[in-house]
């Protein structure tokens, strides 16, 4: 099974990461650009079958380590 | 004061702790290494500065989830004294030991300088030896300082005395919320710092102020 984690700033914090990334969008004349928010992405290959228990093992990865729930949140798609 | 320098790879100001640390008590730390699964019986664990595991992830994530860390937990949670400094800070937030999270620089700049701090709680064996309310000064050299919590858990550290040191006088270098440098537990037996005052106990140095610190743990200790 594949799995695609997706972890974005919560909402509130300060991004000044994807402020940047925004503004050099701007300077390079793309019009019509609003706010700019950066994050990341894991692609996971996962020895399991069951998506159930894929989805509490990658919940359990998430709270663990690939995201810092202060201040992200996260996204879990699976497919085979 | 018998004390422990936790060593990950990719710290590189865990000598200069080493080298504060046995001339301000007189004897040289344990080094431990981050496989390991038991500090030897210690007053003090630091955890140093640097860039474990080149900050993949995030600043301190994967040092966080060492073996080694639950010793820390264990050596905290009986009540010893844990002290972070820079990536230490870092590390000590991703492990759940200190409250917050220290993102990237607001300036998106590393910066390595000095800063002013003021002691805002010394009532605490980290910081009795300075004044409430002094100015020190305190060179920082990160990337990632900028500190950070939701609004119920700033002011719970605030009203709970848990704010150790702020930036002063102008020298917030880093978009830190409140100005904040370093911060306790709850138990006060916990600190984390993005400052070094390790890198400022003698007159090479060019200044002594970070000395109080180490001063009012040996005080403790005592």
């Amino acid at each position: 099974m594949k799995a695609r984690v997706t972890v974005t700033l919560k909402s509130g914090v300060l991004d000044p990461q994807g402020q940047a990334i925004g503004g050099s969008l701007k300077s390079l004349g793309f019009d019509g650009v609003g706010a700019v928010r950066q994050g990341k992405i894991f692609d996971i290959e996962l020895d399991e079958t069951d998506l159930s228990q894929a989805r509490s093992k990658l919940t359990a990865m998430c709270e663990k380590l690939l995201a810092n729930t202060v201040i992200e949140n996260y996204t879990i798609e699976t497919s085979h | 004061m018998k004390s422990a320098v936790i060593v990950f790879p990719g710290s590189n100001r865990d000598h200069d702790m080493i080298v504060a640390l046995t001339k301000l008590s007189g004897q040289a730390p344990e080094i431990v290494w981050h496989k390991d699964t038991a500090i030897p019986d210690v007053d003090l664990v630091v955890i140093p500065g640097g860039f474990s595991y080149g900050d993949y992830l995030r600043a301190g994530a994967i040092a966080a989830r060492s073996p080694i860390m639950d010793a820390v937990r264990d050596h905290a949670a009986k009540g010893g004294y844990v002290l972070g400094v820079c990536n230490g800070f870092q590390i000590l937030t991703e492990a759940g030991l200190l409250p917050g999270v220290l993102m990237r620089n607001a300036s998106l700049k590393f910066v390595c300088r000095e800063v002013k701090l003021e002691v805002i709680n010394n009532q605490t064996p980290f910081t009795s030896g300075y004044e409430a309310g002094q100015i020190i000064r305190c060179p920082v050299a990160h990337h990632d300082g900028n500190y950070f919590t939701d609004a119920e858990t700033l002011k719970s550290i605030e009203d709970n005395g848990q704010v150790a040191f702020r930036y002063a006088e102008g020298t917030n270098i880093n978009g830190s919320l409140n100005d904040i440098a370093g911060v306790f537990n709850a138990e006060k037996n916990v600190l984390g710092l993005m400052p070094h005052p390790e890198n400022l106990i003698e007159s090479a140095h060019g200044g002594v102020d970070g000395q109080g610190l180490f001063n009012g743990l040996l005080k403790a200790v005592a």
